[in-house]
């Protein structure tokens, strides 16, 4: 198929963009296969530089004959172009609306996209799960990486290389895989260095109405404790949804054939629910004729931040088991693809002072997202403004972002990237010029072939000249667990995200860049301290009389 | 003392709010002006300060097996249990705090006893901080237009006036008594805030008695006179700050608003602010919401929104921008009103100086404000925060109101502000604790009856001293925020207005933000300072080193890097850092509660480690507790006064978040 085919007009001029807080643009209006452009052609700059897939939803309104088209973004952004001619505008509309929704992975920008910048470190092996292993359980000797899934033949959406018990071989990992939903038998999410308590994951056992029960899934489980040791299991579904899950085949771990597991179950929503839990939140945002109640009540009645004081409560829950009850966890929900990874990396933000730098959060993205197989390509396929009713769209991710938002608010010394990098993420997930957050799981990612054919969102990002702008000034190592408050109070709406288009940031970015330039202005004296105080040190015979004794 | 039934209670427990089931164990005191709590953990020994003038509502609950409850709860929203294991003592606690926390007589308030140990003229010096004339002067008064006018001298015009007031020149003393005549309680039109790049004024009053068809020359010619002050425009806006309903309400009493056709040029116009008992009423109900354990996030959005507290700030700042567009965008002067003209018009008028002048947006400045707009214009603090026993209906938070709309915007406009949020807060904490004169009595002439400046210390003065704790990082002079006129967006943004937890929740630490960024930052540029110093001292001595060795052999060579410069590690300042109650009703799990002051995080910057900052603040810590000495010096120094945030709370946190 050619773009040529659905592109109906390629160029219109004397278009009239309208944007948040910018004035009234004229100019002319391309379309590309992967681009929606607007120039004034001044300054040689471009108003508009649109991805066709950051494209959720487009209106189209006529008065006499002049078209107007509102488009909103996957980002929540909404833009106008007032376009003169029906015909155009018809064209336009439709065309916008054939490239923003094309079927095949393959057609999408990454597959087309040159990379203008000189790539320093290929992103596609920044984080591979040999060094992984190594970096983060290297100190002990009772796991071990096992091979089984090289094929995609064990589970169909876990990646080649999993983290299992040393004492668990190949074999009994198959069979374990049966007895689990999707064959995601459970491996090692998170190692605490401290104690040695570990983070498992897995799907729901599929236990079915007559009590199923798998003996190897007993002994890996159980090879996860030390002698004497009980450990968690922590459900993400409230026990009736379990329980209802039996008639469909699942279920969850019973205590007589899990006598060392004590399980909870705590209740996070799932696909649709909170899909609409979005759309409303982003309503309620862009409405602004409401008096100040109605706001209030439209925040609450979204449910957002219930559902992220779910999430929090669930990851705290978890990271207190390891580190201050001492017992090892498992995880699991229904698949094991959505709740379970929100609640197993929170846990490792709050735990694992590497996750909250900027490779360290990286890799764990790479390693409890993309490897775990989080369905990115499903979950993202729309967002807030999106009218279908398919199921499998969720904004998983993004309520994942925004919980380690909450704790960055909490924490803002804590972490060494700032909400932009967070906000960086959250688009690239939804639209994306690289191949990083495309296809649903590692099997996927393979027959596309991304790693030769797409460039790797790391690629870009690691480089000095982008990292410099998601590093906060703030940030001073700790090696300390950080416990957020998961209280009503203590939680906020992330404005950053959803009042983004709807207010004016000026202001806030005045004191941002006012915060670095007292930081980096602290940096440079420090820096002209030191050659100053060397010769005088050392003329004076080594004699240090510091004028600050600190 | 009279009032103490018994100055000690042994075995009281106080509960902590955050986890019911933690409860530290000590002794409680009451002494002259405080309520003392002593843990009796012995590494610690943990006070906590209450001052009377502070305790709003005591409550005896129900006797349990573990004794009697008592629940105190703070004008500045500390919340205190404790168990008295004897209802008698319970009791007598009980009758002594209704009775200390409820004074008849000024002189029973803490500013006459307390005692900063400074002479008689620090004292004076202190009171003279704020100079309303100066300030007068500074708006570039008394010019072409305007005159100071003696007619309020012994306050013979108007009793919650002061004597020095401002009034454009062509009001005579027969325009203005005539006037006065004609407005509740005398309060006639006189000048609050003059925007000298436009002459364009905000000028104050109550209502006037217009009932249903009374008229008076004289009120008419004096906003006459106001809109002829103004050359630039050709009309003036009154603005009525009540519900048109109250307003039309007030008529069949003899009281009203302006009517339009009776005054030449003016634009009269409502904006619905509620009055002193719905605000009450919403304060309370907000508190509520905050008291409420472990709410969900329904509970706290839908009680917040049902207690309607952020309407009413809204409310009030639509209005303080609908006056600061009037003044600089049409140039024209506006007349601010309500009923008496001492509550929303001072919360308006106030707002709107606040938007126009960046000078009221500095330390010193924003004293300013509040002693022009509040304290001399009559506001009651006695009454609205209730320093001493009166009408219930009386009391009301409508200066909290005006400091929470000084917060919010500092939301919006983070560099804007000379001050922080902690300067906000202990002034909001001393406008209830009585320690200093400044807001006591309803008015400057009982003010001067009073001799509060001869007999009290100025609050002003105090915070000045410790300004450096209340410095914004983020605020530089030449910075463009802090230029002009602060505008906000036109649209209404309902999102704009924010639950201040950092107020209304900050004693339960553990809902606060673990780390400051404005301490942090506080740090950094003190840090900075100390730099310019070091490199500046360094400069010289070199330069002076190499005059000696100009002949010697030259210094090459590369040493080894003298160790890291760094003043201000988060973990150094550190606090225990525990878990909350995650498990909620999963109760029964978790058994074991985590180890207290675990070693693994340490990491809390916040204003309590970081700073002792305000020696309010943390004075109460190395206090020894001969209490009956306690009360009224301060034994650490002269700079100490226990009070504010009850003492070294700063294990606070520490609580466990558990309940098993």
């Amino acid at each position: 198929m050619e773009f040529a085919e659905l592109i109906r007009t390629p160029r219109v001029d004397n278009v009239v963009l309208h944007r948040p807080f910018y004035p009234a643009v004229e100019g002319t209006l391309c379309l590309t296969g992967h681009h929606l452009i607007l120039s004034s052609r001044q300054d040689n700059t471009e108003e508009l530089w649109l991805l066709h897939s950051n494209i959720d939803a487009i209106d189209k309104r006529f008065v006499g004959p002049l078209g107007t088209i509102i488009i909103k973004c996957k980002d929540f952004r909404i833009i106008q172009l007032d376009i003169p001619g029906m015909e155009e505008c018809l064209n336009i509309a439709s065309s916008i609306e054939a490239l923003s929704t094309l079927d095949s992975i393959t057609l999408m920008y990454p597959f087309f996209y040159r990379p203008m910048f000189e790539v320093i470190e290929d992103g596609w092996h920044s984080f591979l799960p040999e060094q992984e292993f190594e970096l983060y359980s290297c100190s002990c000797d009772e796991w071990r990486l096992s091979y089984v899934n090289k094929e995609f033949a064990v589970c169909p959406s876990y990646p080649p290389i999993v983290i299992v018990p040393k004492s668990i071989d190949d074999e009994a990992l198959r069979k374990v895989a049966t007895f689990r939903h999707g064959g995601r038998f459970p491996v090692l999410s998170y190692y605490h260095k401290k104690n040695g308590m570990v983070i498992m994951r897995s799907g729901q056992p599929l236990t079915g109405t007559n009590g199923r029960r798998c003996k190897e899934d007993e002994k890996l489980i159980n090879a996860t404790l030390r002698a004497g040791k009980r450990g968690y299991i922590i459900d993400t579904r409230s026990l009736t949804v379990a329980q209802q899950a039996r008639a469909k085949g699942g279920g969850f771990e019973q205590e007589a054939h899990y006598p060392q597991w004590r399980r909870i179950h705590k209740s996070i929503e799932r696909y649709h629910i909170l899909q609409e839990s979005l759309i409303k939140l982003v309503e309620a945002c862009n409405d602004q004729t409401h008096n100040m109640d109605r706001w209030l009540s439209k925040l609450e009645a979204s449910n957002w931040l219930t559902h992220i004081k779910e999430i929090l409560t669930t990851a705290c829950l978890a990271a207190q088991c390891i580190d201050r009850e001492g017992a090892s966890i498992l995880i699991h929900g229904t698949e094991g693809t959505d709740s379970t990874l929100q609640v197993t990396s929170l846990a490792q933000i709050i735990l694992e002072p590497r996750s909250r730098t900027i490779r360290g959060f990286e890799a764990l993205i790479e390693r409890e997202w993309l490897q775990a197989g989080h369905p990115f390509q499903q979950r993202c396929a729309q967002s807030a403004y999106c009218n279908s009713k398919q199921k499998w769209e969720s904004p998983v991710f993004l309520l994942f972002l925004d919980c380690v938002w909450q704790i960055l608010r909490q924490f803002p010394c804590s972490f060494e990237f700032n909400e932009n990098f967070l906000i960086m993420l959250f688009e690239h997930a939804y639209a994306s010029q690289f191949g990083t957050f495309l296809g649903n799981n590692e099997s996927e990612r393979c027959k596309l072939k991304l790693q030769q054919k797409t460039m790797s969102l790391w690629s870009w990002v690691n480089r000095p000249s982008e990292l410099r702008k998601f590093t906060s000034p703030l940030f001073e190592a700790n090696n300390l667990v950080i416990w957020p408050s998961v209280a009503p109070q203590s939680l906020h709406l992330w404005e950053g995200i959803f009042l983004r288009w709807n207010r004016s940031s000026k202001y806030l970015d005045e004191a941002y860049e006012e915060m670095v330039n007292i930081i980096e202005y602290n940096k440079e004296l420090q820096a002209k301290i030191l050659p100053q105080l060397i010769p005088s040190l050392l003329l004076e015979g080594g004699k240090l009389q510091r004028c600050k004794q600190s | 003392m009279e009032h103490i039934r018994t100055p000690k209670v042994e075995n009281v427990r106080l509960v902590d709010r955050i986890s019911s089931k933690k409860a530290a164990l000590g002794t409680l005191y009451l002494t002259a002006t405080h309520v003392i709590f002593v843990e009796n953990a012995p590494d610690t020994r943990k006070e906590t300060w209450i001052l009377h003038s502070q305790i709003s509502t005591i409550e005896k609950q129900a006797t349990t097996a573990t004794g009697c409850p008592l629940l105190i709860r703070c004008k500045n929203f500390q919340l205190l249990q404790l168990i008295i294991p004897q209802e008698r003592d319970c009791h007598d606690v009980y009758i002594s705090l209704i009775r200390l926390a409820r004074p008849v007589k000024y002189e029973e308030l803490y500013c006459f006893s307390f005692n900063p140990k400074l002479d008689k003229e620090e004292r004076e010096q202190g009171w003279m901080l704020i100079d309303l004339s100066e300030e007068y002067k500074r708006m570039g008064l008394p010019d072409d237009y305007w005159q100071l006018s003696d007619v309020n001298r012994d306050y013979r015009v108007c009793d919650s006036y002061p004597t020095e007031l401002y009034v454009p020149k062509s009001a005579t003393a027969h325009i203005i008594v005539g006037s006065s005549k004609f407005r509740s309680r005398r309060r006639f039109p006189a000048l609050s805030y003059y925007y000298k790049d436009n002459h364009a004024s905000i000028c104050r009053s109550s209502q006037p008695l217009s009932g249903f068809s009374a008229r008076c020359l004289e009120d008419e010619q004096m906003l006459q006179a106001i809109r002829k002050a103004n050359p630039g425009s050709d009309f003036i806006y009154v603005v009525d700050t009540r519900p048109k309903l109250n307003a039309m309400a007030n008529r069949a009493a003899g009281k009203g608003y302006e009517n339009e056709d009776n005054y030449s040029n003016i634009k009269f116009q409502f904006i619905g602010i509620e009055n002193i008992h719905v605000m009450r009423n919403s304060l309370q109900k907000m508190l509520e919401v905050c008291e409420l354990k472990s709410p969900s996030m329904s509970d706290f959005l839908w009680g917040l929104e049902n207690s309607g507290w952020l309407r009413h700030i809204k409310a009030i700042m639509d209005a303080g921008i609908f006056i600061a567009k009037a003044v600089s965008e049409e140039a024209a002067s506006v007349l601010v009103h309500c009923s008496d003209g001492w509550d929303r018009t001072a919360q308006v008028c106030s707002v709107a100086s606040l938007l126009l002048d960046p000078h009221y947006r500095t330390l010193k400045g924003f004293m300013v404000l509040i002693e022009k707009d509040w304290i001399s214009f009559g506001h009651k603090f006695n009454h609205r925060y209730g320093n001493l026993d009166g009408d219930p209906k009386e009391i009301s938070p409508i200066i909290d109101q005006f400091i929470e709309c000084v917060w919010q915007l500092m939301e919006q406009f983070p560099c804007a502000f000379e001050f922080n949020e902690r300067f906000l807060i202990h002034i909001q904490h001393h406008i209830y604790s009585c320690q200093f004169g400044n807001f006591l009595c309803n008015s400057q002439k009982e003010r001067q009856e009073l001799k509060i400046q001869e007999r009290t210390y100025s609050l002003w003065a105090h915070l000045w001293k410790n300004r450096a704790d209340y410095m914004n990082p983020l605020f530089r002079a030449d910075h463009s925020q802090t230029q002009g006129i602060l505008r906000l967006p036109t649209t209404p943004c309902n999102f704009m207005y924010k639950f201040w937890s950092g107020m209304y929740n900050r004693f339960e630490k553990g809902l606060q933000p673990r780390q400051s960024v404005t301490d942090y930052l506080m740090a950094v540029k003190e840090e900075t300072q100390q730099l310019e110093e070091e490199l500046e001292a360094l400069e010289e001595r070199l330069e002076k080193i190499q005059k000696v060795q100009l002949n010697r052999t030259k210094v090459k060579s590369k040493q080894s890097e003298p160790s890291k410069h760094s003043g201000f590690s988060t973990s150094d300042n550190s606090t225990a850092n525990t878990p909350q109650d995650y498990s909620g009703n999963m109760q029964s799990f978790l058994s074991r509660s985590p180890s207290q002051g675990d070693e693994d995080s340490a990491l809390i910057l916040t204003q309590d480690n970081l700073k002792s900052s305000d020696p309010d603040l943390s004075a109460n810590s190395d206090q020894e507790s001969g209490v009956e000495d306690l009360s009224c010096r301060s034994p650490s120094g002269g700079e100490c006064v226990p009070s504010e945030d009850s003492g070294k709370d700063r294990d606070s946190d520490e609580a466990v978040f558990l309940t098993a």
